[in-house]
Parts: structure tokens; sequence; C-alpha cells
């Protein structure tokens, strides 16, 4: 038995060993000149690929590319140092954390002049969690909402409320952001409660809420909403609006016999903001404000739209997009409707670990 | 009367493996068949296609993935073997209480979880401020390998006449080269079991790379772990597919070639 | 003696990548975020969310264990009256699926478990009822089973092959039926296999974070998540490493049976 093991193994070995060097081979050609380095930590599939290429082609710096799922699982990454990443992407609450535990550098503008192209309104919102506009750069916006299936829910049943995600009917067709925070707005703004509450009290009524609505709960996601939902494998879901404009265009390639449509509740919603930034401890600085100054270009920015089609705030880029995705209000919620929503703050680290109990709690029932 | 007994025992022992064999091997057939479905729907067939197979080998992700993975797996099992069969050497001509605490420490990484080696690891690098990457699991790789590679020395060691070696020695020759003369032909299969093992573990490890990966550096597991989690991707069949085919060739070449041959 | 040197890089390589490593975890589990010494954290386990996921790992591991042990005997018996060689292609055929990737070996039984999945699928066209698998303990243990299978088998047929025919026979000559030589001989001779087969089950399986995750669609907490997670998005290290403490205690427990029952290392996987 074990000889035959090994025998195999060493089949094996010589095998990929001989497919591996070949790789290497190729690969090391293509490595990019001698203009340095620099580490990006963005979200998954927040990106057009060819931005990346067009970048290394045009400054010669060699992009280090990473990814996060959640800003929870991005902050203790930067927070231990174990790697140093150069330029982050994160919500607009999480920035604010990072600013006030002094992780953050501030952005020299001077390197970054297409800030010009953000739209005033952003950088009024960005100063919700970056006061004076200091430490970061807007890259997409949008709205939390609810995304369902036509022909699993009945038109009498089209989700109003963010309470519909309570209804017995969808027992096990129900889709959950596992994102703290995201999870938590869902079950404040139906209780009538600010998103952005610190009350002990409140947040343990939406926790009971929370476990109340778990029975119902299919599974609990992030980026697989949207598959998952193109799939037919739930009739509601928790999703982010930028994915609408690539579900309705994979809807109607795929020829389903279904279409989904986004709402967003009547209770209001959270409006979020994603931002570049530069971590304290970033190597590679000017590097950095060069990526972030290269996606701000407008026609950066509206190349990156057409692939990821999340919100951009770069006017720019909207400027040169197609009149009919311009008034699509589930990607462009109206700007004048603002007042409706609000922005996650961040609440201090007593209050977040409340918060993480809590979701603990929820998970764990 | 025996017979029939025999005959429906024997009838029962078959039955058995083959519902085990369904059980081993359905989810792996199915995953080949929609490998080839031209819908990504799981329910339906849509047609022959290999384009999931092209978009495999024609992504940058994945093979760089996979790049790394044997890279890790060659050069972990490689130092691993290197600095395990010297300390086996050691610990074997080291008496009792010594030598039982440095197996009892060898067995540590083998027989503690998966989680908790990559944490402590992960703890580790970032106290002493080693930046997460390649190297750091390369290094988490060879911490776990060291213990296969011992423990598969120790035994040929035990095996191995010491008056050879100290013959060897008398007749003038050094320490290095009766090692290499005397010892090392007789370790030799457990060197490279401990190597093959360590190789094999290597590949399929993916809670430890979890903790000690850093920026932009991917081994196929923590990448398919990804690529899971954010939807599906039938990519992802393909590639299951390659893995098992190689490695049922691999073994049918093994197994039964050098047989013909005897 | 030179010969002592040699052990040199290895003792560096211990301290530096194991003793350490475990040094901090009890650094960390010991402490509390200012650096001060307080057993909070592994006195954690006791709140009802961690105790919670902590026995459901403990049931479902054990569940898995035993399901894999009542599977595996009868394999491993049925290989040995086959009187299939050591090397023999059967063999290999049952261990095979061991090196498909670990991730991959899961993601099938997600393709087929989940809502629109295979199983299901087949179901629909046999106009039955669809059942709802995905994300539910009963995903989790399958998923256990089917990945930690092998390790089962392999300890138990190794020992029982070395059992010599020569005993079993002269049992039945002297009158015993089937149970009595599975009872009074193979079980008792095959104990070491038996040992090691189970922990090498129970410990992946009690500290699994991706099955459950992967099957359990984040709706099943197991303790293996509780910490990953405490280390990857609820960046309490402390916490997660007194839960660590805790969980090292269970395979302590392990190591401890192994030693006592396997002495001579004969139930081996590998």
């Amino acid at each position: 038995m074990k000889k035959r093991l090994f025998k195999v193994a060493a089949a094996a070995a010589v095998a990929v060993l001989s497919a591996a060097l070949l790789n290497g081979c190729g690969k090391s050609a293509d490595k990019t000149g001698g203009a340095g380095e620099v580490y990006v930590y963005n979200w998954g599939e927040y990106i057009d690929e060819s931005v990346i290429e067009q970048f290394e082609e045009e400054t010669g710096i060699k992009v280090v590319y990473d990814m996060f799922e959640t800003n929870e699982e991005m902050y203790p990454v930067i927070e231990a140092g174990g790697v140093k990443y150069d330029a982050v992407c994160p919500s607009d609450y999480m920035i604010q954390k990072m600013i006030e535990n002094n992780m953050l550098a501030e952005i020299n503008f001077d390197n970054v002049p297409n800030i010009k192209e953000i739209d005033k309104p952003f950088m009024e919102m960005t100063k919700s969690f970056d006061p004076e506009n200091k430490y970061s750069a807007p890259y997409c916006w949008g709205t939390v909402g609810i995304l369902y299936n036509t022909s699993m829910v009945a038109p009498e049943d089209v989700p109003t409320s963010w309470l519909d995600l309570w209804d017995e009917k969808f027992d096990d067709n129900i889709l959950m952001q596992d994102s703290v925070r995201d999870a938590f707005m869902i079950a404040l703004k139906p209780l009538g409660y600010s998103m952005n509450t610190t009350s002990r009290e409140e947040l343990a009524e939406a926790r009971d809420l929370l476990i109340e609505q778990k029975p119902l709960v299919q599974a609990y996601v992030i980026d697989q909403v949207r598959d998952k939902m193109i799939g037919g494998e739930a009739a509601l879901g928790v999703i982010y609006s930028g994915e609408m404009l690539y579900i309705q265009q994979e809807v109607a390639d795929l020829g389903l016999d279904y279409t989904l449509e986004y709402v967003i509740p009547e209770e209001g919603t959270c409006l979020w903001l994603d931002s570049w930034v530069i971590p304290a401890n970033a190597p590679n600085k000017e590097n950095a404000e060069k990526w972030i100054n290269f996606l701000l270009r407008p026609d950066i920015a509206k190349k990156n739209f057409d692939y990821i089609t999340y919100a951009t705030p770069n006017k720019g880029a909207f400027d040169m997009l197609e009149p009919e995705i311009q008034n699509n209000k589930a990607i462009f919620p109206d700007v004048s409707t603002f007042k409706d929503f609000e922005v996650f703050k961040y609440l201090g680290d007593d209050v977040d670990s409340i918060y993480n109990d809590f979701w603990k709690e929820v998970k764990s029932k | 009367m025996s017979k029939k007994i025999d005959f429906i025992k024997r009838f029962f022992q078959d039955f058995y493996l083959v519902i085990i064999l369904i059980f081993l091997y359905a989810p792996i057939a199915t995953m080949t068949v929609l490998s080839f479905n031209n819908s990504k729907s799981r329910t339906q067939w849509g047609g022959f296609t290999l384009k999931w197979y092209t978009q495999m080998f024609s992504s940058d992700t994945i093979m760089t993935a996979l790049y790394n993975t044997l890279l890790i797996a060659f050069l972990s099992s490689l130092i691993a073997v290197i600095i395990g069969t010297a300390a086996a050497i050691a610990i074997n001509g080291m008496k009792r209480v010594p030598r039982t605490i440095f197996m009892g420490i060898t067995n540590i990484p083998m027989l503690n979880a998966d989680i908790v080696t990559g944490i402590s690891l992960m703890l580790a690098f970032i106290a002493f401020g080693i930046s997460l990457g390649f190297k750091t699991i390369l290094i988490a790789h060879i911490t776990f390998n060291i213990p296969y590679v011992i423990l598969s020395v120790m035994p040929k060691l035990k095996q191995t006449d010491k008056s050879t070696y100290e013959a060897a020695l008398d007749l003038g020759a050094t320490p290095v080269y009766a090692f290499f003369k005397v010892i090392f032909p007789d370790i030799l299969p457990g060197v490279l079991s401990g190597f093959l093992m360590s190789f094999t573990m290597s590949l399929d490890d993916f809670i430890i790379t979890h903790f000690t990966r850093g920026a932009g550096i991917n081994t196929l597991s923590t990448l398919i772990y990804s690529e899971v989690r954010r939807g599906i991707k039938p990519s992802m069949y393909a590639l299951s597919t390659i893995i098992f085919f190689t490695v049922l060739v691999l073994l049918l070449i093994t197994n039964f070639a050098p047989k013909k041959k005897i | 003696m030179n010969k002592k040197l040699l052990s040199g890089p290895y003792t560096l390589w211990m301290i530096g990548f194991t003793i350490i490593p475990l040094a901090l975890i009890v650094y960390y589990g010991l402490t509390d975020r200012s650096g001060a010494f307080t057993l909070a954290n592994i006195i954690a386990i006791t709140t009802a969310e961690h105790s919670k996921a902590l026995w459901l790992s403990l049931g479902l591991s054990f569940v898995s264990t035993l399901i894999c042990l009542i599977l595996a005997y009868p394999l491993a018996m049925v290989l040995r009256a086959k009187g299939v060689g050591q090397g023999s292609f059967i063999v290999f055929i049952f261990i095979l699926p061991m090196w498909m990737n670990f991730l991959l070996r899961t993601l099938a039984w997600q393709t087929l478990l989940e809502k629109n999945g295979v199983i299901n699928g087949i179901l629909t066209t046999l106009h039955l009822p669809t059942q709802n698998l995905i994300n539910t303990p009963g995903a989790i243990v399958l998923g256990m089973v089917y990945n930690f299978l092998p390790f089962m088998v392999l300890p138990i047929y190794n020992v029982l092959v070395k059992i010599d025919d020569n005993v079993i026979n002269a049992a039945k000559d002297l009158g015993a039926n089937f149970t009595q030589v599975l009872l009074r001989i193979l079980l008792p001779l095959s104990v070491p296999g038996i040992v090691s087969g189970i922990t090498m089950v129970f410990v992946p399986a009690l500290t699994t974070f991706v099955i459950s995750n992967l099957l359990g669609g984040s709706k099943i907490l197991l303790i293996g998540n509780v910490i990953e997670q405490e280390f990857t998005k609820g960046s309490n290290w402390n916490l997660g490493s007194g839960l660590s403490l805790v969980l090292m205690f269970f395979i302590l427990i392990s190591m401890a049976l192994i030693a006592k029952y396997d002495k001579n290392g004969e139930g081996s996987t590998f």
C-alpha cells in the first residue's frame, strides 16, 4: 500500500514539476519594469482586470492585487501589518474607524489631480466619515436593497418593506447578507431605529428580530447572492445595488423564464460609499497615489463601470454613459431622495463588540 | 448448502463495495459531467462544450495558483527532507530522554489541529515582523512536513547496521563520505517516501495556507475557496476533472505498467 | 560528537516555528487586549453561543466519526476477506478520492445538495418533492464523512490485514461462529487501528470551518468557525486564542488515547 502511494506520488511529482518549470519560464518574461510596485487590496470582483494591465503598461508599476470579502475581514489584516498594502478600498464607516485609529496616511492630492472629477455631493458625503476630505478618494457608491425573482414572488407579494424578509411564505427562500452591519441595518430600519444606533437595548431588539428570521433564511452569503439569485436558488436576496446591471444583462443572456427586480424598502436603506485610502504603513505611497489618480480618470472610471456596474461618483465618467443607464434608478438613485438614507458610521470599539457578540448569537441559534 | 451461503456472502460483500464506491465517486462523476455542460445550470444539459476548459487554461489566476502550489510543494518537501533527515540521524543517536522529548515535539504539528497550527504560525510571523507572502506559506509547509520526513526515515535508520559505518570510518573515510556511501543508500527509501508524503500533504493543505498567505498569492486551495464563496464557476469543475484524471492516469501507469514487464 | 550538530537546524526550526507559535497562542489566550493576565478568554467558552458551537461541533464530529467507523469497518473486513493484497487496485480505488483537493471534494457535495442542485434536479424529474438538503447539520455530517472516511478505512485495513488467517481458522475449528470471531478476535486485535482512525477523523471534524462554511450556508456556527472569525473578522485575537486553547484540550485527549492504545504505531494511516 505504502509503496504504491509513493510511486504514484513520485510520478505526480515529476509530472507536475516539469509543468511548473515550463510555466515558470513563461512567467519570468512578463515581469513589469523597474518603476516599483503597488500593493492593492480591494473587494472581490470590484475592478475590470484590464484596467490593472493598462495601469501597469502606462506607468511601469507592477500591481500586486489582492481581494477581501467584507470590511470586517479587511481591517485585522491592515491592523496586524502582516502584509503592507499601499491602496485599500474600504467603505465609509471602516474608513472612519481607520482614521480614528491612526491607520491611514493623508493623501497628497497634488498627486491626485483627478479628484476634481468626483461629483460635489460625494465629496460632501465623504465628510461624514472623513471630515476634511484628507484621507479618501471615492470609488463606487450605491444602496442596499432586496432583489426578488418574479417567477417566485407573486405580484401582490412584491417586497416593499424590510419586514417582507420575515414573510413565512418565503421559508428557505431568503438570502441574507453575511456581513454584520448590513444585517443589523435590515433589522434596525423596520424597528424605526437608526442603523447607527449605539443603544444596547435597540440592538438587542434587532438581534431578536434576526434570530426570529433565521429559520426562514436559506443561507448567509456575501458575493454568492448574485449567482444564487440568477440560478433561481432563492426568491428574495439582500444585495448591493451595483450588481443590478450585471444581473439584468446575465438574465437576458441566459434566456431565463424569469427576471430579477430590485427594490429599496420604504423604511429607507443605507447609502454606502467605497473609497480608496492609503494605510499609514504603506511602503509605496507615491505609487498608491498614481494608482488612485489613474482610477479616477474619467475614461478609466467609465471602463471600470462598464465591467463592475457599480455606480460611479465620477462626473466625467457618468457623462460618458448612455442616457438609458444614467436614468436607471436602481443604479443611480435620485440624489434628491438622499434624506431617507443613512450612511454607516464607526461607533467605537465597545459598540463594535456588541455588534459582534450579538451577531454571533444570531449565527449560533 | 454452504456453497449457497458462500454465494450470498459474496453477493453482500460485492454489494457493499459497490455502494461505498458509488458514494465515493458520485460527486466526482457529477463534476466531470458538469464540466462539459454548456449551460451554467446544474440540472439542465445545455449541450457539450469545452469552453470551461479553455477558460481554465487561459485564466492567469488559476495557472499562477497551480504554479505556486507545485513550487511550494516541491520546495517545502525538499527543505523538509534535508532538515528532517539530518534531525532523524541525530535523534537516532540520542539517549532515551532527549529522544523522547524530540519525538514528542515532532508529533505536535502532526497531531495538532490545522487551524491551531495555522493561527499560531500567523501570530508568530506577525510577532517576528515577517510579512505574509510566499515565504511564510513556504515556512509553514516546511514546518508541517518535517515530521513526516522524520517519521519515515527513523524506522530505516533503526535497521541500518552501525558497524558498517564504523568500519568505513576505520578504513579512513571521512564521516560525510561514509554517510553517503554506507548509510544513505540504506535510508534512501525512507527519505523518498518522506519527500513524497510531504509533497502530497503540501498539495492538499488549505487551512494552514489560509492563515499564512499574504497579498496576491494563492495556492489552488485558497483560490478555490475564494472562488466557491463568490459563486458558481464551471471552470472549477473543469479543474477538478483535470486533477482527478491526472491522478488516475498516473496511478494506472505506476501500478500496471511495471507489473506486465515482470 | 558532530552528530548532535545535525539536529541543530531542526531544533532551531521547531523552536522558531512550533514552540514559539504555540507559546504565542497561550500568551494571547491568557491575556486581554492590554496584555494583562486574564482567564476571561478561556471562560468565554461557557457563554451561550460559544458553548453551543462547541457542543454542536462535538456532536456533529461524534456522529461523523461513528458513521465513518460503521462504514469503514465492514469495508476493511470485506477488503481483507477478498484477500486483496496491500497494493491491490481495489484498495487504491477506495482511497483515490482522497487525492482530490479537499475543497473540490466539498464543492462537489455543494453541487449535489443545493436547492437547484443535482439531487433535487433528479427528484424533480421523477416528480418527487424536492428536499431541503444543503445548509443543514446533515449536510455538514455528510461532508465530514465523505472527506474523512479514507482516514478511517486505511488504519483499520492496515491492522486487519496483519492478522494471521491461522488465528481465525483456529477459532473456527474450535467452533467459534462469525460473531465470536468478530468480537473475540478481530475487534480486540484491531483496536490500535480503530483508535487511530477515530482520532484521524474526530480531530479534523471537530476543528473544521471549511465544511460548515460551504455546506452550512454560514447558518451553522461550529467552534472552528467561531475561532476563524475571531481572527479574520472580529479581530479579537485574544478570544480566538483562548478558544483555541480549549480546543487543544480535546486534541490532547485524543493524543493521550493514541499513546495508550496504539503504542507501536501499528494503526498509522500511511
